[in-house]
């Protein structure tokens, strides 16, 4: 009941937003979410550092600017279809890559990632150097009009629920929890008759369509889609959000996503500086804080529980195994 | 025994299935260094077959050339009369011959009974279902619960696997092996690194889980072997040194200088 609690004030405090905050801030903070939260289902769940997420999240953009601009396709159609297009492609690179593990993986998806790169400089479509402009939100489902940031607001909302809702069933799904065992222990579930190359690449292919989505709903949003998106500051960022919030923690990715985006918002006056904050917060994070966010604050709920276990009353169950741990 | 690996696997069969699982002139070289060479191994439908020799005989690589964690150099492997020389590690495990791992391998993150469901998922289906709840699973956790009980884990099946004591970590490794229904299984020293208190129960659990099937395990543990085993292959620089029950192999003068000269046991 706590938990339906929650949600509604969470649903309410989403709804409300957009009259006290930028709603372009909050919309960019989401596809930042959707982002974050595809890249911890593999970093967090599957154990696949890839360092080229921005390949999915910038070539969605494109698609999905490009089918708004040229069709009169529906925006949110137009933004599934960003999606698809990098499932498509990430089934591709996965293919290729699932072979290898660790460091190896990284830098071949990066590698991919700085090729795609270039054809989407070279490209005529996506307008080089200057990027693809003047994107149009076509009305939603054809009928209604989200020209105005503030109706959009709520298509962005709608869609990011949906994703987190998404990305919460993968993880606590029967393949979510065969995802984790090949994290944990790879050679272990291959003897157990299951096939991990496979189950990754399943989830490889559903974190680049998340990203997709991600990055048609940005291009979407700022109404266009230009190089940065798919260039490898991008991927670098999603990895601090991921970190940040809290690896393998369900929320971490919404926290991490909206503390980046604020901090970089707060410090776009101070130029370099914002840089330089950021590769200090990694820093500290990666010194002191290895939970993230949500990580710490969860080891802290349950550092507090035991605490009270010990000293109050016998009742709570926590309290046998405090003891019989001490 | 001799006799019998000279013929057909089909006639072997036939003959009243002796041999679960055959190793023909088995080898591995590593880099021109041949780890195993050219074993031949029989293990007898039923039995508990230990596989022992001094460290760096190459057990653990018979191991990972029985289930195809390596590919073999040479040589052929016949599970129940077929040739599964050219499977893969899964393959092999869906078959039922599954093995168990030298260092701990269970899935530290998540608990006892989701350790063992990931196993019984394995010939359930659902190991793909990513857009279902979890209640697709719990059809399984009757059969996770009572895998867990026969090991001894009942009271942990919701602790995850990081927080076990190394002796029940072993048996959870135990129970979800044989969530698969392994015709043979192939345990890796599963008394290694233990205290004497928990090399008892782990040795019943063994005798326990090989009633109907079989099994072939590595141990260094001489008195585990010789009340568990009915039969034993003494490996040796890669190769088979002495093969017998355990009078047998201890009376062989080969095997005793090999431990003379080898570690303490
Ligand atoms: N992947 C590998 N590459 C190169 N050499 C290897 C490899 N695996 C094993 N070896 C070598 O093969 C030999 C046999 O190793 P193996 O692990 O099979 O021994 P073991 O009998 O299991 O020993 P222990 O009792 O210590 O577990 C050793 O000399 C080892 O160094
Ligand atoms: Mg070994």
């Amino acid at each position: 009941m706590p938990r339906l609690l929650l949600l509604a004030i969470i649903a309410a405090a989403a709804l409300a937003a957009p009259f006290y905050f930028y709603s372009v801030t909050l919309m960019t903070i989401m596809c930042f979410v959707v982002f974050a939260c595809s890249f911890n289902l593999l970093l967090g769940y599957t154990g696949l550092l890839c360092f080229g997420h921005a390949m999915f999240f910038g070539g969605a953009a494109y698609v999905t600017g490009y089918l708004l601009k040229t069709t009169s396709l529906s925006t949110e159609l137009a933004v599934l279809a960003g999606g698809a297009a990098a499932g498509v492609l990430g089934a591709l690179i996965g293919f290729l890559t699932m072979k290898r593990q660790g460091i190896q993986f990284a830098m071949i998806t990066l590698a991919f990632s700085q090729f795609i790169y270039f054809v989407f400089l070279q490209a005529p479509f996506t307008g080089g150097e200057d990027g693809m402009q003047a994107i149009p939100r076509n009305a939603l489902f054809g009928v209604v009009d989200i020209t105005s940031n503030l109706t959009f607001y709520y298509v962005v909302l709608a869609i990011t629920a949906l994703c987190v809702f998404v990305y919460y069933r993968v993880v606590h799904s029967p393949y979510g929890e065969v995802l984790k065992a090949v994290r944990d222990n790879q050679p272990r579930v291959e003897s157990l008759g299951l096939d991990p190359e496979k189950i990754k690449l399943v989830a490889f292919i559903i974190s680049a369509a998340m990203a997709g989505i991600a990055g048609g709903m940005k291009a979407t949003v700022y109404q266009f889609a230009t190089l940065t998106d798919a260039s490898w500051p991008i991927s670098g960022e999603v990895i601090l959000m991921t970190l940040l919030g809290g690896l393998g923690t369900l929320t971490g990715p919404v926290f991490g996503a909206a503390i980046i985006i604020l901090l970089n918002d707060y410090l776009a006056g101070f130029g370099e500086w914002a840089l330089v904050s950021q590769g200090v917060i990694f820093l500290v994070v990666i010194v002191f804080f290895r939970r993230g966010f949500v990580g710490e604050l969860a080891a802290f709920k349950r550092y507090l529980a035991r605490r009270s276990a010990r000293h109050g009353t016998a009742a709570a169950p926590g309290a046998k195994t405090a003891e019989a741990r001490g | 025994m001799n006799a019998s690996a000279a013929v057909l696997p089909r006639d072997n069969v036939a003959a009243g299935a002796d041999n679960v699982l055959e190793a023909r002139g088995l080898t591995k070289v590593f880099g021109g260094f041949a780890a195993v060479k050219g074993v031949n191994l029989a293990v007898r439908r039923g039995s508990i077959h230990a596989l022992i020799g001094p460290n760096g005989a190459g057990k653990t690589t018979c191991f990972n050339l029985l289930t195809k964690t390596l590919v073999p150099t040479e040589g052929r492997i016949l599970f129940d009369g077929e040739d599964i020389s050219s499977l893969r590690t899964s393959e092999v495990a869906r078959r039922g011959l599954v093995r168990s791992f030298q260092i701990s391998a269970t899935f530290p993150n998540l608990t006892a009974r989701e350790n063992v469901r990931v196993a019984l998922q394995s010939s359930f289906g659902t190991a793909y279902h990513f857009w279902r709840s979890l209640r697709a699973v719990a059809p399984l956790n009757a059969r996770a619960d009572e895998l867990l009980e026969q090991v001894g884990l009942a009271g942990s099946r919701d602790t995850p696997a990081a927080e076990l004591s190394y002796g029940k970590k072993r048996a959870l490794e135990i129970a979800t092996t044989l969530a698969l229904e392994p015709r043979v299984m192939l345990l890796d020293e599963p008394t290694a690194g233990m205290g004497h208190e928990d090399v008892e129960p782990i040795t019943d659990l063994i005798r326990n889980a090989a009633v109907g099937r079989t099994v072939l395990l590595v141990e260094h543990n001489l008195s585990v072997v010789s009340t568990l085993c009915d039969k034993i292959t003494v490996l040796q620089y890669g190769q088979v040194l002495a093969e017998g029950n355990y009078a047998e192999v201890s009376n062989d003068p080969a095997v005793v200088t090999a431990y003379m000269g080898g570690v303490d046991e």
